[in-house]
């Protein structure tokens, strides 16, 4: 504990907090507290995680063999259906920005509460009507249509209630974008006295970027997911050519959405690192601007990328180029980013917390996963490596090794904030560590994999990939631990852990000046900002003149 | 195209490997120098305008490199050479069904020749598939009603691995073959004992007979219907004055949508044959098609056939005959398992000359040209009034 040594003792819990300003299942249900909210959201999507993670295992342990033995193939393909539509949709999606942007966003700006507290509850309740549809889905016979339903085959040749699967996703769709509006409407207008632009922590520049594309992108979804159950249901020519339609315009329509889904996802991962790192290098980030600006041009340039997902499905050749060039570009941004942190070390004085361990994985993996986007983004080699197991690595390099480390590290970072307690660091340190190794031995033999040329979604698979395949299934079981342990010795540290205090990693940003739980309104007083974000200068100058 | 594309990917991953380590160095580096214990007062930095510009403007040149590289073997792998032989595979379901032009067909199996490139022209009958061969680093969607080609070289003989890439249901992962790259002369045996009925373009010949496409694509230049004689892989003009290349998509689109692009100086009176034809049938259409060619003195002829031609007036009737396209085994070489010229000769002995046929006046002379099967396809009479 090396951060909490300054006071151990003195600490107590704060009296009046969100969490006992009032008691029973109404005061939770009927709640217009954005930390309460933000709490049923962690909830819910922590059993998502739970649910879309076993059906990984079990396509993990049907993968140990290149003889389809476990499950029959349409089971598979309802495993990978499930597994990628609860993962992307109800977990990825709202993770950071439902459940860390929804509780720190308003305190890092000074905010009683979000804009429209009533729309944050109510985006809840639509998430959990849009995941009753989908896992009403699952539950009566699975879906096994991909997370992508691609048409024709979702529209005319599946028995599975693929029209409650892509309602239910619509549906969670409009909960983002409410929490979207809600955080541009909250950052624009209740920033707290002194907190101008260019004094708001990375992470809410991060959030609003991320807003922006949410609330234009998702949409888009909706549209592309009604078409396709009005195609199901009335047999009405939009994507099948049988009836008239085509099939490419399905795709077009879903990754106008699905690309910039990608950025909503990895975008608030930028926003979290952004102020882990600065806060255990003691210093404060290299380069605020271009980190922002950077974020707002991923968020910008996300929308003009699309098309990089079917450089083989038959669009023209002159567009192809046209969208490898801009998938080319968008890749500097993220690189300045990476950059930028690393940059944020040199002549630091680092802390090696556990938030600050997830982080440093995030920026290594996260390098890992954008450089090898560079061969899908190089068409020439893509028309080889696409829709093999080389894209199913860089994305989980992109998603799991970058965005979920990113929550990972923000949930331990913001853990004593939300519930006043720390959690164990030695057991946190181990399972990041775990999950950091078992992580890289799950994927990265599917990099080679794909090379090789195996194809995803296979059920069943040439002997030669077997080695390679066990070695993956070896990591996942190693993957599960590391991403379990978190939940139990969290659990845990809500009776046993220490007292945190007000700010046990000593960092900057408004949400650290409140109490650890926060009072029902986050503060006492409202915060008066004079200092630029990640001032740590003048905060370890207080320090040495304290103390 | 593999060693091609193996070089593009190596070279990305050198870039990968130098950028990967490079930030874990880095990392590694300042976590040691910078540890709390060994350095505890930092150091403020605010930023550097000029470190920025500089990691902004190099990885944008490497990519640019990397963009340029990728696009030019893309245009490599969307363009097959000249000398490609052509192969056409059906996806459906969970199968491939792979025709060659001399009419062997066979079933999640494709037996090519090495050291020639081939051109596969795909399409499915039901979900988008996608045809992926890793060894020959080639692959594309198979989609649905249209088109989609790719094309590769063996260079050794061996049997390769031919995957569906594009999730399509149930049985996906078993919607996978092999593919057999033989050497030349193997692969002129196989041809011949594969026990072929017929090539393709002969079978094209009885679907376009049967279908009643002669009574206007008679071949004459005062026709109703363009000419298809050395139409194949031209540049048509189209009546709103734009240019198409005619190769197997718009052959198909023509055939299934007519109205879409109409040649210049015709009528849209064309009825649609969608519905009429499977997928095979149509890949018979278009290899007759692209048989249907002159030598380059008869082409010269045909251009002016208002007048009166001087020479080889029998050759150039018999070439305008559609029915009787004895140029055909010129065409396919390739296909000389196949005696292309005895089957020729069969249906046309039941047509009368497209000559008589396409009198300019009205279509009445339609109902004698192929009195079996006038219910299918729609009488052309209707169809001139639009």
């Amino acid at each position: 504990m090396s951060t909490a040594t300054i006071s151990p003792a003195a600490l107590e819990m704060p009296r009046d907090t969100y969490l006992n300003a009032s008691y029973g299942v109404k005061s939770w249900f009927l709640t217009k507290d954005h930390k309460r909210i933000a709490i049923m959201y962690l909830v819910s999507i922590t059993s998502f995680f739970l649910y879309g993670g076993l059906m990984a295992i079990m396509m993990r342990l049907e993968l140990l063999t290149p003889q389809p033995d476990l499950f029959q193939s349409d089971v598979y393909n309802k495993l990978f259906s499930m597994h990628g539509i609860t993962m992307v949709f109800f977990f990825l999606v709202p993770s950071i920005p439902a459940v860390l942007g929804n509780f720190v966003l308003p305190m890092m700006i000074g905010a009683r509460d979000l804009a429209f507290p009533k729309v944050n509850l109510a985006s809840w309740y639509i998430f959990m009507i849009g995941a009753c549809f989908t896992f009403s889905a699952y539950i009566s016979g699975g879906v096994d249509t991909g997370w992508t339903f691609y048409t024709p085959l979702s529209t005319g040749y599946l028995n599975t209630h693929v029209v409650a699967a892509a309602l239910g996703v619509m549906i969670a769709g409009f909960a983002s974008i409410f929490t979207g509006l809600n955080f541009i409407v909250t950052t624009h207008r209740m920033r707290a006295p002194g907190m101008t632009w260019f004094r708001l922590p990375l992470f809410v520049w991060s959030m609003y970027a991320v807003s922006v594309v949410q609330v234009l992108a998702t949409p888009v979804l909706a549209i592309t997911l009604i078409l396709v159950a009005v195609e199901r249901a009335f047999h009405i020519g939009i994507f099948n050519p049988a009836l008239g339609g085509d099939p490419v315009l399905f795709q077009h329509m879903f990754w106008f959405y699905s690309h910039p889904a990608v950025y909503i996802m990895i975008l608030p991962g930028f926003g979290v690192i952004s102020e882990i790192i600065p806060c255990f290098s003691r210093k404060r980030i290299f380069g605020y601007s271009a980190v922002a600006f950077s974020s707002m041009a991923i968020g910008v340039f996300g929308f003009l990328v699309w098309a990089h997902h079917m450089f083989v499905a038959g669009i023209s050749t002159y567009s192809a180029l046209v969208f490898s060039l801009l998938t080319f570009i968008i890749a500097i941004p993220s690189a300045i980013k990476v950059f930028n942190w690393t940059a944020t070390m040199y002549k630091g004085s680092i802390h090696f917390d556990t938030p600050m361990l997830y982080a440093l994985g995030f920026i290594g993996l996260f390098t890992i996963g954008g450089l090898t986007g560079l061969f899908l983004a190089a068409i020439g080699v893509d028309m080889h490596v696409t829709a093999t197991y080389f894209v199913v690595a860089h994305f989980h390099y992109v998603m799991v090794g970058g965005m979920l480390l990113a929550y990972l590290a923000g949930l331990h970072f913001w853990w004593p904030k939300i519930t006043g307690k720390m959690y164990p660091e030695a057991a946190a340190k181990l399972a990041a560590l775990i999950t950091f190794i078992g992580f890289n031995l799950t994927f990265f033999p599917q990099f080679v994999l794909g090379y090789m040329g195996m194809p995803r979604r296979y059920h069943s698979y040439p002997p030669e990939y077997q080695v390679l395949n066990v070695l993956s299934s070896a990591g996942a079981s190693v993957l599960a631990v590391g991403l379990l342990m978190p939940m139990f010795y969290m659990l845990w540290s809500l009776k046993y852990g220490e007292v945190a205090g007000k700010n046990p990693y000593r960092a900057t940003g408004l949400e650290w000046t409140t109490d650890s739980p926060p009072p029902a309104h986050n503060f006492h007083e409202t915060p008066v900002v004079t200092q630029e974000a990640y001032d740590y200068e003048s905060l370890l100058q207080e320090e040495v003149e304290v103390g | 195209m593999a060693p091609r594309v193996d070089a593009l990917f190596y070279f990305i991953l050198g870039v990968t490997i130098f950028f990967t380590t490079l930030v874990f160095l880095l990392i590694l580096v300042f976590s040691i120098r910078y540890r709390k214990e060994r350095h505890p007062v930092p150091v403020q930095i605010h930023g550097s305008i000029p470190l920025e510009i500089f990691w902004t403007i190099v990885p944008l040149g490497i990519a640019m490199i990397i963009f340029a590289w990728g696009g030019i073997l893309f245009f490599q792998e969307m363009h097959p050479p000249k000398t490609s032989m052509d192969i056409y595979g059906v996806g459906k379901q969970w199968m491939w069904k792979f025709q060659h032009p001399g009419g062997q067909r066979e079933i999640d199996n494709l037996h090519v020749p090495v050291g020639r490139p081939v051109r596969m022209t795909l399409i499915s009958q039901d979900v988008i598939h996608d045809f992926f061969v890793p060894a020959f680093r080639a692959q594309y969607d198979v989609l649905p009603g249209r088109y989609t080609t790719v094309w590769f070289e063996a260079t050794k003989p061996g049997v390769y691995h031919l995957f569906c890439n594009q999730y399509c249901g149930t049985n996906h992962s078993a919607m996978v073959g092999e593919v057999y790259a033989m050497s030349p002369d193997d692969y002129e045996a196989w041809l011949r004992g594969s026990g072929a009925f017929g090539s393709l373009a002969t079978l094209g010949q009885n679907v376009f007979a049967s279908m009643g496409c002669p009574t206007c694509h008679t071949g004459a230049d005062n026709a109703r219907a363009p000419n298809l004689y050395n139409l194949y892989n031209t540049t048509v003009r189209t009546s709103e004055n734009q240019t198409v290349t005619a190769d197997a998509s718009y052959i198909r689109e023509s055939i299934l949508n007519p109205s879409a692009k109409i040649v210049y100086g015709y009528q849209n009176i064309m009825p649609t044959f969608q519905g009429q034809l499977n997928e095979d049938e149509m890949i018979e259409l278009i290899e007759y098609i692209k048989s249907l060619t002159y030598n380059g003195q008869l082409l010269q002829l045909q251009t002016n056939t208002q007048q009166e031609p001087p020479v080889n007036l029998n050759k150039i009737q018999q070439g305008i005959d559609v029915m009787k396209p004895g140029t055909n085994t010129i065409v396919m070489p390739r296909t000389s398992a196949v005696p292309v010229t005895e089957n020729a000769q069969e249906p046309s002995s039941k047509e009368p000359a497209p000559r008589q046929v396409v009198t300019p006046s009205n279509g009445s002379a339609a109902a004698p040209a192929k009195p079996s099967t006038t219910s299918k396809p729609k009488a052309p009479q209707g169809e001139q009034q639009q």
